[in-house]
């Protein structure tokens, strides 16, 4: 009978500390994001000015001597800024029509071997390294075009795009009642004006959701556009010259200590922005739930 | 014709994906015909100088799988138990969503500041602790490619602890089980192998990592021998010879991106097939 209770406990007890192991284990994962924030909150919150936003990056030399002198750096990330939403806007222009066709026809089949095939497909692009689709592009439009360029770089986020915009459609289309579809034949309404006026609208806030959570995914890449878009130090609206890029210019800064502090104001606003939309995309993914 | 247009997207996939192996095939073309393509992938070699250029894969292939399997042990010890915290001790509970979105917050921060951060934070602290001589190195790169993938990991072992059904748990507990025999005899051996893919999914994740490695690993050209030893990976050694690159070493560069897009898609794949498996049955 002795040992029987003891033989109980020490089972309770292991029971007991693995439990807590499990929570604090758990509770130990939130560091790296609190001590990540923090530091980033605290280097950067100061730089974080309306001339953040307008001015172009400061040249080293202007930037030392504010340094040196014990002032702010002078400028900001409006280079960057614009690179980064005219790429964006690539990207999205042409990812999201062919992704979401794509991913309707994998709904709409969802067993056939061409659907499996494209879906295998879909992801192997989906895991395929950033930076190796960043080589690709360079090869498909830096170089036939003989500059690097903005265009360049929206090709190369609109590729990194597609495979999350195929699955997000797929998904949130597998979930509408089929009903919806039938009642909408029965009415006699084309295939056509079926997909395009009943299940799109219904899908919409997925839909949203999932190009909200793609262009969040992007927004901070930094290898595909090193090799694509390059990098430029003042605001460039053409798309076929080099053009800047949120992460691009914390990449510069990380290379010119004159501009180091700079580095944690564009990635607080980087961290802000990419925080906005993924809350966005579930405040919505919440409010339209299919 | 709408019909059309849906398969013409469906195509347009298909070739985007064809076209990309080839121009990666082609580009790689001219490196493995001067080097041959085994000699190019075991050769430690890379050597700049005009006129007897010898570049080989070898050194960054081993640093990739150095960095990215010691970010995978590393990552268990919290993923795991992440993922047994949302997907069975608190399942669908308030403070299990909350580690869930914390969780996801970390997949959210870019590459870059995850770079920025193990510059600045991690390795002065690998430097004070005698880990690394400069703070940079294989380690350093590891332990930030490890909470990197944590999410990654964390996620897909939660699906498949918390789709291990009621009933084999409830029979453990009926026979007297803790909740530890219930997790390490039920859960663990259910859930086991889709537990496996998340991990090797999360390896895929890790080898393609460019940025945070590229700030962390110290880009020397050598075969790391020590956990301090600087290296390069298949992404940073890209990351960073690619600006000055053209001709046989642009191609010798491309070669690296090809064999690390099927090292990435071989690994992805294995993931996928033990996941499907484990989903069908």
């Amino acid at each position: 009978m002795e040992t029987n209770t003891s033989v109980k406990k020490s089972r309770w007890i292991k029971d007991r500390v693995f439990f807590a192991g499990v929570c604090v284990f758990s509770g130990l994962t939130a560091i790296p994001l609190v001590l990540i924030i923090w530091e980033v909150l605290k280097k950067g919150y100061r730089q974080l000015n309306w001339s953040f936003f307008t001015e172009e990056a400061p040249n080293s030399l202007e930037a030392m001597l504010a340094v040196n002198a014990g002032d702010l750096i002078p400028g900001g990330v409006a280079n960057g800024l614009v690179g980064s939403l005219l790429m964006v806007l690539m990207a999205v222009v042409i990812a999201v029509p062919v992704g979401i066709l794509a991913g309707i026809r994998l709904s709409e089949h969802p067993e056939s071997r061409f659907s499996g095939v494209v879906r295998s497909v879909a992801e192997l692009l989906q895991g395929t390294p950033s930076i190796v689709i960043g080589l690709i592009i360079y090869g498909w439009v830096v170089k036939p075009l003989g500059s690097y360029s903005g265009f360049a770089g929206g090709i190369a986020l609109a590729m990194l795009m597609l495979p999350l915009i195929i699955r997000s459609t797929e998904e949130t289309l597998k979930m509408l009642p089929a009903s919806l579809k039938e009642a909408g034949l029965a009415l006699g309404a084309s295939y056509s004006t079926v997909i395009l006026r009943v299940l799109l609208p219904s899908a919409f806030g997925g839909l949203f959701t999932g190009i909200l959570l793609a262009v969040s995914r992007v927004l901070g890449e930094t290898a595909p556009l090193m090799l694509t878009a390059l990098g430029a130090s003042a605001i460039e609206w053409n798309i076929f010259e080099p053009m800047s890029a949120l992460p691009l210019q914390i990449w510069e800064f990380y290379n010119d200590p004159n501009l180091a502090g700079l580095i944690w104001s564009t990635s607080l606003f980087l961290l802000l922005l990419i925080l906005a939309l993924n809350l966005l995309a579930k405040r919505i993914a919440r409010k339209w739930k299919v | 014709m709408f019909r059309g247009l849906l398969y013409g997207a469906c195509v347009l996939v298909l070739l985007l994906c064809a076209a990309m192996v080839y121009s990666l095939v082609s580009g790689s073309w001219q490196a493995f015909g001067q080097f041959g393509f085994f000699r190019f992938l075991f050769s430690a070699e890379w050597d700049p100088t005009v006129g007897k250029e010898e570049y080989g894969a070898w050194a960054f292939v081993t640093g990739t799988l150095y960095t990215s399997f010691l970010a995978l042990v590393l990552c268990i010890p919290f993923s795991l138990p992440v993922a047994l915290f949302t997907g069975e001790y608190f399942k669908k509970t308030r403070i299990a969503a909350v580690i869930g979105s914390i969780v996801d917050l970390l997949a959210g921060i870019p590459s870059i500041v995850y770079g920025l951060w193990g510059f600045y934070t991690l390795c002065p602290l690998m430097k004070s602790w005698g880990l690394s001589d400069q703070g940079f190195g294989v380690l350093t790169s590891s332990i930030v490619l490890a909470i990197m993938i944590i999410p990654y990991a964390s996620s897909l072992s939660a699906e498949f602890i918390s789709m291990v059904p009621n009933e084999l748990k409830e029979g453990a507990y009926s026979l007297g089980a803790t909740r530890l025999e219930v997790v390490r005899t039920v859960v663990f051996p259910v859930a086991g192998s889709g537990i496996f893919a998340g991990y090797v999914l999360a390896l895929g994740r890790a080898l393609g990592e460019t940025m945070a490695v590229t700030m962390l690993i110290g880009n020397t050209i050598q075969i790391p021998r020590s956990l301090g030893d600087t290296g390069n990976t298949m992404a940073s050694v890209i990351a960073n010879q690619f600006g000055e690159a053209s001709g046989l070493k642009l191609s010798s560069l491309i070669a690296i991106g090809l064999l690390l897009f099927i090292i990435t898609a071989v690994i992805n794949f294995l993931g996928k097939l033990i996941m499907k498996r484990q989903r069908g049955r």
